[in-house]
């Protein structure tokens, strides 16, 4: 195991835990406004300050910790579900209308990248977490149906498979016994590599106020509500930037190191 | 002095040890062959002399070329003598060449690297090399729009641009045709003799070796087993691994007496066509006959071959009969039986027949067990065997193969290539089949190995009466396990017959080429050896 | 070649029907009677009526998406129900910040990425190998919007070096181009890191190729067989990334105009979905949609001037 894998595990463990401890316990309680202790720095009462209404920032960031990673397993989720069956599907018929009808669909959905996904669905459905899901998890079908039929297409070529076609087995079973255990490596590094966009997707989309909407605790909405403060009380800002920026990257080395570790020859997919 | 002499050079990557103080040399206009089994170090050698050694390479001893110490010369000076004192052609024509740049500019590129000249001048000289090397192209071309052969001619041309003192050929004919391959050699042959350079050339091919070299160095695992002038070796082979290796490759297999029987296999008229891009804008697709009126027929216990050129049809043919493709005309039955019924192969007859395929690293999922692997094909029976029968087949079927039962548990990684292909045909005989179809399958292993597989053959054929359809490019190994070959040109049989017949009195003038371009293994070797 | 580019073509137009219709279904089929979602449920009877007449809800659907598309082809997107202006001239307005915005911040992160990716590979597993694959690996997790905030605390704030936000209009076109630095640097960083990680990935796979041996075997130096061999090659995949990420581009400005206030489509199009006027919402995301498929075909176009092999597909 490489440093990479390590450091990456422990980061991201740390998040983690982080949203598990808050379904049992937060330092403070975060719907309870405080307006004589607002904007306070870090201190022993306050881990990491308060915000301004006085919430206790230590315990937003770990409620916010259960919306981020919620949001972004659930969109690497819908993306595997609905994006690997697709492409193994257009691998097998490679050359098809049906392949060329998925390819084509990718390509579209690529035209509409998952900020603009949302903005449509919040203008007719309104904002929440569940369409930031939606959104996000639109956007990783394509990234995981693209990946899925590229690392395919050249297995249904080996002659493992040619061998498995003699003996009469359907595309199907061929596609769940052969093509998809000689997968699984690079979709496991590149569902973790989604999963980091995921939480910068989300982010973003409570940053703007098309994400998780209040009194849900988001990393993203802490920060617009920072934006105004940030000159008289920075930390407002850094901690919950700093929180996000070392999450995502807690991921990327851990899907590094992933890759590095199952084998080094897999290329994945970054946009 | 030699041109080139390579003394007790040793060279190590990371802690394996690759070359164990080896020495050779070679003399102006002379050509050297090395030669070995995989494994043996003989491409390292001739990337060592290049100076083209991959990282973490620890190299020691001499290597003197011209008079200069290359182990002593710094980067730039190699830089200085590669393309200009010494060249270099490799095995993979299709690879070797910049995909985005003219076959021209690529020439150029070596002139242009070592001399201070105008770029149409040297672009004037590069159309020259390339008139040279028999390249009827414009050097305007992109290398896709060139076969292997022509691309390993801008290969060489690129080496002699500045006609080198010392040529490194590092099996260069290996990933071609055997006609296209007795050109090459020929026209290597010619630049050495005009030129007065040195060849150092690396071949895993005896046949080669014999008929090139003026001197043979025979390496095994690293050392050098055995040097001497090609005519002194092959009369008088000193060490038992040369004896075994030139033994191995002109392996004669002793193939039992075939049982006659009933027709197996029949084809008839067989077309199979594939749609090509159009060639005008809005003209139709021009379709390219794969298979053309192809007819022949295999009868029980018959052992017949099939020899033919890269892209003649023979993979299409295997994938017809097996019914993995479907075909546009005629017919393919066995036994009576449609091996393609309708849109969906027939389960009936596909129980019948199986296939080796050339890969030993490709043909298995490497995330499964041998016993998983081999029993593949129990798919195709209505009701296979479970429990105690399923484990008293899969020890059949290894045993037969010369593996043990206690094999069924590994990892495909655990075994070496020969051993793969003992599990592939493991696999095509666990069924039973009554036909089974030999891609390639000997093609990508060592001599030794490959020996070791066509008499396991021809074991199998002594214990069941088993009828095969043997394919391979290689003339010399159809020769001696087929009762019968079929020639294959441009998607047509243009010759069958009894295998010796067709060997010894080749009717057809392809049939000819081909036998005729085939290097022969001298006749020495074939005599008993005595002592 | 003339083939290959109609093909591309082809796709381009069938791309840009089947968006279209997916934007129209969105926003004009699914709400079910988009007039009285967009006035809510207290709207008085004629508002609604006037609304629905504006959008000509009586009419067939077939007719109002032609009418539609008719209309987006002569520059006319329908009026605003909240501005009551034409949708083409805010748009008009606006786009003159977003376009410049995401074309600035791409040159930018082409400008960091190439060198930084070629610095890299050519010193593979050196301190500046690994310097730089770290700072991307900041530079990837980095929330584009939170930088920005962070640039406005320094380089606005504390140093006073730029405003902190607006757009003082392209009268002088090197205010116009101050004004947008600091959105470009924030939008173009966290891409360069990607871009400079394919860029390095695929020049290493295009080291290891033979064709590279080949030229190292003619005499030339690592450095010139990077350059003259391994370089265009390695161009292929990237120029795919950077395709794609015009369009992350053009959507993050969506963002990082609110970071800076910026008056472009992104500010537009949140306060149209606050006024629930789909109208522009509509308009807007279909022209966001067009600039993508179109960049992407151009990028198309490009894959056939590096590469031979797509070129000779007549």
């Amino acid at each position: 195991m490489s440093k990479s894998l390590i450091i990456g595990i422990c980061m991201s463990a740390t998040f983690v835990a982080l949203a598990a401890v808050s379904f049992l316990w937060t330092p403070y309680d975060i719907e309870t406004l405080d307006i004589s202790n607002k904007l306070k720095g870090l201190s022993a009462t306050h881990l990491l300050g308060t915000d301004h209404f006085g919430r206790d920032i230590l315990s937003m960031i770990m409620m916010g910790a259960r919306t981020s990673i919620a949001v972004a397993l659930l969109a690497v989720g819908i993306g595997m579900a609905v994006g690997v069956p697709l492409g193994l599907v257009a691998a097998a018929k490679s050359g098809s209308l049906f392949d060329e009808l998925i390819m084509r669909g990718n390509d579209l959905v690529f035209a509409f990248p998952s900020l603009v996904i949302a903005i449509l669905i919040t203008a007719v459905f309104g904002a929440s977490a569940i369409n930031a899901i939606i959104a996000i998890g639109i956007f990783n079908v394509p990234v995981f149906a693209r990946l899925t039929r590229a690392a395919a297409l050249p297995l249904w070529e080996r002659d493992f498979v040619l061998a498995a076609r003699v003996c009469a087995k359907s595309s199907t079973r061929i596609s769940i016994e052969h093509i998809l255990p000689n997968i699984t490596n690079l979709m496991i590094v590149q569902g973790t590599i989604q999963f980091s966009l995921g939480i910068l997707a989300e982010a973003a989309l409570s940053y703007i106020g098309l994400g998780a909407q209040p009194p849900t605790a988001s990393w993203g909405r802490m920060l617009a509500d920072a934006q105004t403060l940030v000159s008289i009380a920075p930390h407002t800002a850094l901690v919950p930037g700093f929180t996000i920026l070392l999450m995502v990257l807690g991921l990327n080395l851990l899907g590094d190191g992933l890759r590095d570790w199952l084998d080094p020859k897999i290329r994945v997919a970054r946009t | 002095m030699s041109l080139l002499s390579i003394k007790q050079y040793s060279l190590a990557i990371g802690d394996t040890e690759i070359l164990h103080s080896i020495d050779v040399t070679v003399e102006p206009g002379q050509i050297v062959a090395i030669t070995g089994e995989s494994g043996s170090g003989k491409s390292m050698t001739a990337l060592s002399v290049m100076g083209l050694l991959p990282a973490g390479a620890a190299a020691q001893g001499e290597i003197q070329l011209d008079g200069v110490d290359l182990l002593e010369a710094t980067e730039s000076d190699l830089c200085q003598m590669r393309g200009n004192v010494m060249g270099m052609v490799f095995q993979e024509p299709m690879t070797a060449l910049n995909p985005v740049k003219t076959i021209g500019d690529q020439v150029a590129e070596t002139i242009l690297v070592h001399e201070k000249t105008t770029k149409s001048e040297a672009h004037k000289r590069a159309a020259d090399i390339i008139a040279r090397v028999g390249l009827k192209v414009a050097p305007s071309r992109y290398p896709h729009e060139l076969s292997g052969g022509q691309r390993q001619r801008v290969v060489i041309a690129m080496a002699i641009a500045r006609r080198p003192k010392l040529l490194i050929a590092d099996e260069p004919t290996t990933a071609l045709d055997v006609t296209t391959q007795a050109r090459i050699l020929d026209l290597l042959q010619d630049l050495v003799q005009e030129f007065g350079m040195g060849l150092l050339i690396i071949t895993h091919d005896l046949a080669v070796v014999a008929n090139i070299a003026d001197k043979i160095v025979v390496m095994q695992k690293g050392k050098v087993v055995e040097a001497a002038p090609t005519q002194d070796l092959l009369r008088n082979m000193k060490h038992p691994y040369t004896q075994a290796l030139f033994e191995a490759s002109g392996h004669q297999v002793n193939l039992p007496d075939r049982v006659r029987g009933d027709r197996l296999l029949d084809a008839t008229n067989v077309v199979r066509t594939y749609a090509m891009p159009r060639k005008t804008l809005f003209g139709p697709r021009p379709n390219f006959r794969a298979l053309n009126d192809v007819s022949f027929h295999i009868e029980h216990g018959e052992r017949v071959g099939l020899v033919g050129e890269s892209g003649c049809g023979k993979s299409t043919l295997t994938r017809a009969i097996l019914g993995l493709d479907p075909i546009q005309a005629g017919d393919i039955q066995l036994d009576g039986l449609p091996v393609f019924s309708g849109k969906k192969p027939n389960l009936d007859v596909r129980r019948r027949m199986q296939v080796v395929f050339q890969d030993p690293y490709s043909s298995f999922n490497p995330r499964h067990r041998v016993d998983r692997i081999i029993t593949e094909p129990f798919h195709l029976l209505k009701t296979p065997p479970t429990g105690e029968a399923r484990d008293a087949a899969i020890a059949k079927a290894l045993e037969d193969v010369g593996l043990s039962e206690a094999d069924k548990t590994k990892f495909i990684h655990e075994f070496s290539g020969g051993q793969r292909q003992r599990i592939a045909i493991a696999r095509a005989l666990i069924v039973e089949p009554e036909l089974i179809i030999f891609d390639e399958a000997v093609s990508a292993l060592d001599v030794s190995v490959r020996a070791q597989i066509l008499d396991l053959i021809a074991d199998l054929c002594r214990k069941r009466p088993l009828a095969y359809l043997f394919i391979s490019h290689d003339l010399f190994v159809v020769r001696t396990v087929t009762d019968r070959v079929m020639v294959m040109q441009a998607g047509q049989i243009v010759e069958q017959g009894e295998t010796e017949a067709v060997f010894s009195n080749p009717q057809h003038p392809y049939t000819r080429t081909l036998i005729a371009a085939a290097p022969q293994l001298p006749s020495i070797i074939k005599a008993p050896r005595t002592g | 070649m003339i083939r290959y580019t109609l093909g591309r073509l082809s796709s381009l137009v069938i791309s840009l029907i089947v968006a279209s219709l997916v934007i129209f279904l969105v926003i004009e089929v699914i709400p079910g009677d988009p007039a009285s979602f967009m006035l809510g449920i207290n709207a008085r009877e004629d508002t609604l009526a006037a609304l629905r007449a504006e959008m000509g809800l009586d009419k067939p659907l077939l007719v109002r998406y032609a009418q539609w598309v008719i209309g987006m082809l002569q520059w006319d997107f329908g009026t605003s129900w909240t501005y009551k202006t034409p949708v083409a001239e805010l748009i008009n307005d606006r786009i003159w910040v977003s376009l410049p915005l995401a074309i600035y911040a791409l040159i930018l992160s082409t400008l960091i990425a190439f060198p930084a990716g070629i610095y890299a590979a050519s010193r593979r597993g050196g301190i500046g190998d690994v310097t730089v694959i770290g700072a991307t690996q900041l530079g990837v997790a980095l929330p584009n919007f939170w930088f920005a905030m962070i640039l406005v605390l320094i380089f606005a704030i504390k140093l006073r070096w730029f405003s902190a936000g607006g757009f003082p209009g392209w009268d002088n076109p090197l205010l116009a181009i101050k004004g947008l630095t600091l959105p470009a640097i924030a939008l173009a960083l966290p891409q360069a890191a990607i871009l400079a990680r394919v860029m390095r990935s695929s020049l290493l796979d295009m080291l290891g190729e033979d064709f590279i041996r080949t030229a190292r075997a003619k005499g030339l130096t690592r450095r010139q067989a990077l350059w003259r061999h391994a370089v265009r090659n390695a161009l292929i995949p990237v120029l795919t990334i950077i395709g794609l990420q015009f369009s992350f581009l053009l959507a993050g400005g969506i963002i990082i105009e609110q970071v800076f206030f910026l008056p472009g489509l992104g500010r537009l199009i949140f306060q149209s979905i606050s006024a629930r006027d789909l109208i522009v919402v509509e308009s807007v995301v279909m022209l966001l949609v067009f600039t993508v498929i179109v960049v992407n075909f151009a990028v198309d176009l490009a894959y056939a001037a590096v590469d031979p092999r797509l070129r000779s597909r007549t």
